[in-house]
């Protein structure tokens, strides 16, 4: 495939294992900040081209692991009611609520649908007048454009029986709460590319320069991980702090204005609970008043977040990069993808979906 | 002994544009549709004795059967239909078993309302296919469920085969030292049906593999080649299928990802929604367990037939760590690939 193959190539891959090898001195901690980079890791086993010293925690950069579980309930209860149509991108389907997930609500005669863009949606709350369409919300910056535009193309069409259960949340905030958290151990970060393709990369910066901390813009195929990991650990050994960008095939520096113009006129900063994390203050999306006709939360009158996680789950610590996923004691006994305890085993960007993958015991030895 | 198909839908349509629900009543309409549509789509000696069941003479040795249902949405999609997607899917798992597939049995249940042309084409398309695949459908079924209590319409099919090789084909016959032979290029048939699906807005020419292995097969048995294990590669793909056997086989296997064909547009699409193409599902994709000494002849044999043109050997059987497939990364490195928990769910971003 063009504009991919060439980026997984594996004598190149080899060449910049090297190059790494050569530029470190001593022991480093990285983020890959996206769920994506984390399974891109794990599948290509980029992690043991690395030297022993250097350690890449994986980031809270899932979107289906970071939503809440009392907005995975308030979902799963939505889509029971009678007349509702939820719809939801594929992946949301199998994250546990308190009560089962989006599945089992099908399973019980709701009707769930999965559609690939939230437009499509839109297409069926305008098929379907007599009754109410939801769609779930969740993700990053990369998804808030599509999101806005589904909503202002509601409130052009007038159409009054479609709403969002928003979940929409901000990654420099993220990085933000993870660099000032006591326990914190990361050095660099590779930011999520296609995140910063929309936003560009002056949030960045001015986190860069807050936090005198190295940031380089990642792709995510095996050569953009291998490259952004050895500019990040060359800024880390000449005691650098900036904010790089190799993804410059994807990524500008101004980003995509007119993507970022649609999602502040529907969308405004509001605080937003993470799932294992809890709230950080300004990291999500919410409607603005003049779409507020459009939030699902404020139709249907649902009651509050507040939900409880399963005590042995240790996502939290996964998603803040504390902990490995093989470190949970509940990891590949109680947790498993067939009865995830946690998002991070359910999502296709999840950490602890990844180890289990491609590290189970035994599995992948070193190549 | 077979006229040539009309592919005008022999139920005039100011009679009866769609299924009513006495099409399956068992009256003077259900007899017209069988008659019009599905003796005249299928036209056999076996059919047109017009009994309750089929009688036919042993042809002695071994038999093999199988028994399998189909409800795919979109019921037509590029390269194939819910009918030719009933004959392959049967008859490619009794050539799993290395038998010659003869006999195949076919009842639908149809939604009231669905377009008599509809069926027609779908009828038309399975008899087509039984012919290519030399079967007889012999005996059937119809059915006919209120509107909104089907998908148009619902196939089950079952499949007599004999068995024409004297070994003990299955997945406790494979062995360390075996070659896997894939049959050709993965995950066509999953991404032509993902493709036409009306949500899913791009274009795609992407056909679906459907077709009929038995010739791939036979070309294997009668080529000499020692045949331990096959599998086609449907809902699951290639890793499902391996994954399978080597759990069932108590063997290792490994498999080198360089070595495994797809195509560029079928990469490409799968890319884009974040599908493994390893567990894309396949309707003309086998894999063969052969022994390593074997696998240049197998392959040879295979490219030989038009079905498994592309075939190519892509892995090796160890003894251990039993029952896990490990995938050698085109990069490098090495993965596990294992059954998946439910669908394949496209990602979010």
């Amino acid at each position: 495939m063009k504009y991919l193959d060439e980026y997984r190539d594996a004598e190149t891959a080899r060449r910049y294992a090297r190059l790494i090898a050569r530029v470190v001195t001593r022991p480093w901690t990285i983020m890959e900040v996206c769920g994506g980079q984390t399974h891109s890791i794990l599948r290509h086993g980029l992690d043991r081209l690395l030297p022993g010293g250097v350690t890449l925690v994986h980031g809270p950069g899932c979107p289906v692991c970071v939503t809440p579980v009392g907005l995975v309930d308030r979902a799963v209860e939505l889509a029971g009611r009678p007349g509702v149509i939820f719809c939801s991108f594929g992946d949301m389907l199998r994250v546990p609520g308190t009560h089962g997930d989006l599945f089992s609500a099908r399973a019980a005669g709701g009707d769930v649908r999965v559609v690939y863009a939230p437009l499509d949606a839109v297409t069926v709350a305008e098929a379907n007048p007599g009754r109410e369409v939801v769609f779930f919300a969740v993700g990053f910056e990369t998804t808030a454009p599509a999101n806005a535009v589904a909503v202002a193309r509601a409130a052009e069409m007038g159409l009054r029986n479609f709403s969002l259960l928003v979940a929409q949340v901000l990654v420099p905030p993220a990085i933000e709460a993870i660099l000032a958290s006591p326990g914190n151990r990361v050095q660099g970060f590779l930011a999520p590319g296609h995140v910063c393709a929309v936003t560009g990369t002056a949030p960045y910066e001015a986190l860069s320069a807050r936090w005198t901390v190295p940031i380089v813009v990642t792709g995510f195929e095996p050569l953009d991980i291998l490259q952004g990991a050895a500019m990040c650990l060359r800024q880390l050994e000449q005691g650098r702090a900036q904010v790089e960008n190799p993804y410059a095939r994807a990524v500008r520096r101004e980003g995509n204005p007119h993507a970022l113009a649609l999602v502040s006129s529907v969308f405004e900063v509001v605080p937003r609970a993470w799932r294992g994390i809890g709230e950080i203050p300004g990291s999500g999306l919410g409607l603005r008043a003049e779409y507020r006709p459009f939030d699902a939360v404020a139709k249907f009158g649902l009651a509050g977040e507040a939900a409880i996680e399963d005590s042995a789950c240790i996502a939290g610590r996964v998603l803040q990069g504390v902990a490995k996923p093989t470190e949970c004691p509940a990891f590949g006994g109680r947790c498993t993808p067939d009865r995830p305890l946690g998002a991070p085993m359910v999502s296709a960007e999840g950490a602890c979906a990844a180890y289990w993958h491609y590290r189970r015991a035994g599995a992948g030895a070193a190549a | 002994m077979t006229e040539p198909f009309t592919p005008v839908c022999p139920i005039p349509i100011n009679e009866y544009p769609a299924v009513q629900m006495a099409h399956g009543g068992g009256g003077r309409l259900m007899r017209s549709l069988i008659e019009k549509m599905f003796l005249a789509a299928f036209r056999n000696p076996l059919l047109e004795a017009r009994h309750d069941g089929a009688v036919f003479p042993s042809p002695g040795g071994r038999l093999a059967t199988t028994t399998d249902a189909f409800v795919v949405r979109p019921l037509f999609f590029p390269g194939g239909n819910i009918g030719t997607l009933a004959v392959d899917g049967t008859v490619n798992d009794l050539a799993m078993c290395g038998a010659r597939p003869v006999y195949l049995t076919a009842a639908f249940i149809l939604e009231e309302g669905l377009p008599m042309e509809t069926l027609w084409r779908v009828a038309v398309a399975m008899g087509e296919a039984a012919r290519d695949a030399g079967v007889s459908i012999v005996t059937g079924d119809t059915k006919v469920v209120e509107r909104g209590r089907g998908d148009g319409i619902y196939i089950a099919t079952a499949g007599v085969g004999v068995v024409e090789h004297t070994g003990a084909i299955g997945p406790g016959a494979v062995r360390a030292g075996d070659a896997v032979i894939l049959s050709g290029d993965i995950g066509r048939h999953g991404m032509a049906v993902l493709g036409a699906r009306e949500s899913l807005g791009f274009e795609s020419a992407i056909e679906s593999d459907c077709a009929a292995l038995w010739p791939a097969v036979e070309a294997l048995l009668r080529g000499g080649v020692e045949v331990h294990c096959l599998r086609d590669l449907t809902r699951g793909g290639l890793a499902s299928a391996v994954a399978e056997i080597a759990a069932d086989g108590r063997v290792a296997i490994r498999l080198a990802e360089a070595a495994i064909p797809a195509r560029e547009d079928v990469r490409a699409a799968c890319e884009l929604l974040g599908l493994d193409p390893l567990y894309v599902a396949n309707e003309g994709r086998f894999a063969a367990f052969v022994p390593a000494v074997c696998a240049p002849r197998a392959v040879e044999l295979l490219r030989a037939v038009p079905v498994s043109a592309g075939a190519v050997a892509i892995g090796t059987v160890g003894a251990a760590p039993a029952g896990r497939v490990v995938l050698a990364s085109a990069i490098g490195s090495e993965r596990v690939l294992d059954l998946l928990s439910g669908e394949q769910l496209p990602r979010i971003c």
